[in-house]
């Protein structure tokens, strides 16, 4: 009861979000980035957080996904459904091709073969440059007002428009993911995580199950992916480059890695401190490398960790 | 087929530089169950050292003291940072720590020495080019290739028959039972550590005397390094050094053909090699699946 009154709560300030964030010094663009990268956090939290597999090549499918909407937008068609369509399944299908190269393994090797994996799909965009733009980025296409039937979402010229087109990708992409996580699917990933071995001995293919997360995980970063294109109307190989990875997952464990909301926290701490440290300091970075230090040694648990150990001490 | 040779040359140089990164990475994540993410860091540091102090000490006196002193810097960070989390069995935190100590150095190194590119001098005598027709075999390449694989046998000789080395392949094996003989597991891991930073910053020298200093060249080493464990397989080290030299060539050999491609030839190799053989060319059966 508790849980669906905070969730109601969350809702109502998202769906408020416009008119106060302006009020204490935001912007509503600010907001739009943070529901987008929550959607691709969460995704990856599927893998991350339930399933025990340590991905940090996840930008490959969210940069994949930002391609995939800003060609369809540049040179296929003006259209946000279509372009949304296509880059979630072109970096989806992507993840689900090659998830069988890595679900086999664990741990350190998990890591690496998904970090090197990101790092072909980055230097293809960067070497592809008469179609990708190259280093300097995808630019030159926009997002496109959608029509149901008479009405029609200013979401081109509206930054709250497009907002709230967010807020609704938000909200499916959880819905699916809770029921996800409520289904037999879900119960056997978080089974996997917790002893591998013995769901290998009760005869359960491991591996498909590794496979369908990653997948899956996939397909909903490549959604957020497509969203975060157009948000800007431009996406860039940073989308891609294991330094977006590595902030998605720290963003994850900011927020507490076995918590289903807990990756929507850790980046709105993230994503609000790093547009506020590269506005007031040129050595930004150093400041972000010191949060992934002191995280990592003093709030392992995430902010929620810290606040479920109270509970459990109370 | 000059072209071919010139870039397979280049290629080559590259491969060594990437073996280099991938040995020390591969000690550090076979002992310390590390994923160094901040081993780029360590390279930059030995290179901007060295070049800091070839003015005092001069070429010859950089190359050592640059990369001794990255591994006293590993052996630092190893004792405040990493040493607090080892008993954590998720490798994702020792993978974020690096992490941000990698995006720290950069930064600083920036801020020290500032974001544009140096070059690092290389005395003459090794700096002249050996034939005239084959140009681009100058002595500092050879150079670098003979203090490579000098490295690269001392590493082999200590690992094989000193005390330490029997002790560090222990550990690789089975820690527990290394430390259940009464080895100091901490020391033996520090020193490792420590180990894996010398050579990344005695990479990082050489590689400044081709390719210049410039605070994110790490970055760019790193991952071919790691996609060079990755091919010889986890757990070898010697699998690391042919991982990285063969990356190297066929980067290079691409170039000839297919410039564009020369980047990405190394990640489909990888790829490649997982589908035909999933644990590398030298990995142990049975590790890290």
């Amino acid at each position: 009861m508790t849980r669906l009154i905070s969730v109601g709560v969350m809702w109502i300030i998202l769906i408020l979000l416009p008119w106060w964030l302006p009020m204490i010094g935001g912007y509503t663009a600010l907001g739009s980035k943070v529901l987008i990268y929550a959607i691709a956090t969460m995704g990856l939290n599927l893998v991350l957080g339930f399933t025990g597999g340590l991905s940090f090549g996840q930008a490959a499918y969210f940069g994949l996904g930002a391609y995939g909407a800003g060609m369809t937008l540049k040179y296929l068609a003006l259209s946000t459904p279509l372009a949304i369509l296509i880059g979630t399944l072109v970096g989806g299908l992507a993840a689900t091709i090659l998830g069988p190269l890595v679900m086999r393994r664990r741990g350190i090797y998990f890591a690496m073969i998904t970090i090197a994996i990101g790092q072909l799909f980055y230097f293809v965009m960067v070497r592809w440059n008469n179609v990708t733009g190259g280093e300097d980025g995808l630019a030159g296409f926009g997002r496109q007002d959608i029509h149901l039937g008479p009405a029609v979402i200013p979401i081109s010229s509206s930054g709250d428009a497009f907002y709230y087109l967010v807020l609704l990708g938000f909200t499916v992409a959880v819905a699916i993911m809770w029921v996800i996580l409520q289904s037999p699917l879900g119960h056997t990933w978080v089974a996997i995580r917790e002893n591998r071995r013995r769901m290998e001995f009760l005869g359960i293919r491991v591996e498909r199950y590794v496979w369908a997360a990653f997948a899956i995980a996939g397909f909903i970063t490549a959604f957020a992916g497509t969203l975060n294109a157009m948000l800007f109307n431009f996406t860039s190989p940073q989308d891609l480059h294991w330094i977006l990875s590595g902030n998605f997952v720290i963003m994850i464990i900011l927020g507490g890695m076995r918590s289903f909301f807990g990756p929507l926290i850790g980046v709105i701490i993230f994503v609000v401190a790093q547009d506020y440290l590269s506005s007031v300091t040129g050595n930004w970075m150093t400041f972000i490398g010191m949060i992934f230090v002191c995280i990592v040694l003093l709030f392992p648990r995430g902010v929620l960790g810290i606040f479920n150990r109270r509970a459990e001490a109370i | 087929m000059e072209l071919l040779l010139f870039n397979a040359f280049n290629g080559l140089i590259q491969g060594v530089f990437y073996a280099l990164m991938a040995l020390g990475l591969a000690l550090i994540l076979s002992l310390n169950s590390v994923i160094n993410m901040a081993h780029g860091g360590f390279l930059v540091i030995g290179a901007y050292l060295a070049y800091t102090l070839i003015p005092y000490l001069g070429f010859w006196g950089a190359l050592i003291v640059g990369p001794v002193l990255a591994g006293v810097i590993g052996l630092i960070v190893e004792r405040i940072l990493i040493r607090p989390i080892y008993k954590r069995v998720d490798p994702i935190y020792s993978l974020l720590l690096t992490f941000g100590l990698a995006l720290i150095i950069e930064d600083m190194t920036r801020t020290i020495w500032g974001p544009q590119g140096l070059p690092l001098e290389v005395p003459d005598i090794i700096n002249s080019p050996v034939s005239e027709v084959y140009f681009f075999i100058t002595g500092y390449r050879l150079f670098v290739m003979g203090v490579t694989a000098a490295a690269a046998i001392g590493l082999y000789l200590l690992l094989r028959y000193t005390l330490l080395g029997i002790r560090i392949r222990a550990g690789i094996r089975d820690l527990e039972t290394t430390a259940a003989l009464g080895v100091n597991i901490y020391k033996l891991r520090a020193l490792n550590f420590g180990f894996g930073c010398i050579f990344a910053g005695l990479a990082g020298v050489l590689a400044a005397g081709v390719l210049g200093l410039t605070p994110p060249m790490g970055n760019s080493l790193i991952m071919p390094s790691f996609v060079a464990i990755i091919i010889g397989g986890v757990g070898s080290l010697f699998g690391a050094v042919l991982g990285g030299l063969i990356i190297g060539l066929a980067a290079g050999v691409v170039t000839t053909y297919y410039p564009a491609a020369s980047e990405a030839v190394i990640y489909l190799m990888m790829l490649i090699v997982l589908v035909v053989r999933p644990r590398g060319l030298f990995g142990e059966e049975g590790l890290f699946e």
